[in-house]
């Protein structure tokens, strides 16, 4: 690919990417409101796309073949109780983080 | 001071999280470019102007393919799907931003998203600057990240020794962190319960590579069927 082909492949990317982006916002401008229906599923969207999102983020563990999902089942836990326990978001992230990085290597 | 030094100041915490994640990703992306043997410049204009970690990855792979630009960008208009529900979810929070509004939306990535819709504009802050500048931070980072990951590659072959697989789980970690942060409500309980098991569930039926548009399709259906959503009864 030459690097003007490189390119218009990057602009596409890019331009697929924003359209994701502007979409809602161009059918819903500043001056328009937008109907009950949609504002109702703004409220509740955000949380269900964290959810969406962890499952997401774990796409790639696949639990019928060994480690069995068991270091990132582990780290998972173990945020969970150094959530409850500290409640610090940055201790929480590091904690699990560090431990999966160990487990990963134990599993290995 | 200043209006801006003010906003800058009150949303750099609240992206530290982001800060590691998109260093350590934005690292691993540029390392990958580099190591394919694309130049410093190519994986800085995806970050600039594509600005999606797991598109960018995609794209590299479109990079190493033929010339098919049609077909990469119904690829990014698939994969970047979601952010759909990112727009609609964050029409009121950026409501009336005016000049940062272009930026804002620009910018809305999965990790910025996740920061700005549980961030509250402390009082006294211009709620347009702050949502500004944590998207600028986030992007700087994944900039940065990228640039050093490919000159990494370039130039530091030694480096690769190092071994620093597995820190790409503190962005599930953030996610799930933030999960259990909203857990606290009561009434954001069933709409992240339903999200998480929408996804579950098409992630069995449909596989890792097909399954966003579906679980995208049973969130909406779960939420536009229940009366307690659309009538009103679950608002804030």
């Amino acid at each position: 690919m030459s690097h003007t082909q490189a390119v218009i492949t990057i602009l596409a990317v890019a331009l697929g990417t924003l359209v994701t982006r502007v979409l809602p916002f161009l059918l819903f401008p500043d001056t328009k409101d937008p109907p009950q229906w949609v504002r109702k599923l703004g409220s509740v969207l955000p949380y269900a796309m964290m959810g969406l999102l962890v499952v997401y983020s774990l796409k790639d563990v696949w639990p019928p073949a060994p480690p069995y999902g068991a270091p990132e089942g582990i780290s998972l836990l173990f945020v969970y109780i150094l959530h409850k326990w500290k409640k610090n978001t940055l201790i929480s992230i590091a904690g699990g983080t560090a431990l999966y990085m160990a487990l990963v290597r134990v599993f290995a | 001071m200043s209006p801006n030094r003010k906003a800058l100041a009150a949303a750099f915490p609240l992206t530290i999280p982001v800060l590691t994640g998109y260093l350590f990703l934005g690292t691993s992306f540029g390392f990958l470019m580099g190591s394919k043997g694309f130049p410093v410049w190519y994986s800085l204009l995806m970050s600039l102007c594509i600005y999606a970690g797991s598109m960018q990855f995609v794209t590299v792979q479109l990079l190493l393919g033929a010339f098919q630009p049609v077909y990469a960008l119904g690829m990014a208009l698939m994969i970047n799907a979601r952010h759909l529900f990112y727009g609609l979810s964050m029409l009121e929070k950026y409501r009336g931003k005016g000049k940062c509004k272009p930026y804002l939306v620009f910018a809305l990535t999965d990790e910025t998203f996740s920061i700005a819709c549980s961030a509250a504009c402390p009082e006294g802050v211009d709620s347009g600057r702050f949502y500004f500048f944590l998207s600028l931070l986030n992007q700087s980072y994944w900039v940065a990240g990228s640039l050093v990951g490919s000159l990494l590659a370039l130039g530091l072959s030694r480096l690769t020794q190092l071994n620093a697989g597995g820190i790409e789980f503190v962005m599930t970690a953030l996610f799930f962190v933030i999960f259990l942060n909203l857990w606290e409500e009561k009434k954001h309980r069933i709409p992240g319960l339903a999200g998480a098991g929408a996804a579950a569930l098409s992630l069995v039926l449909f596989g890792k590579d097909g399954f966003l548009p579906p679980a995208m399709g049973l969130i909406l259906l779960f939420f536009l069927a229940d009366s307690r959503f659309s009538k009103g009864g679950a608002g804030g």
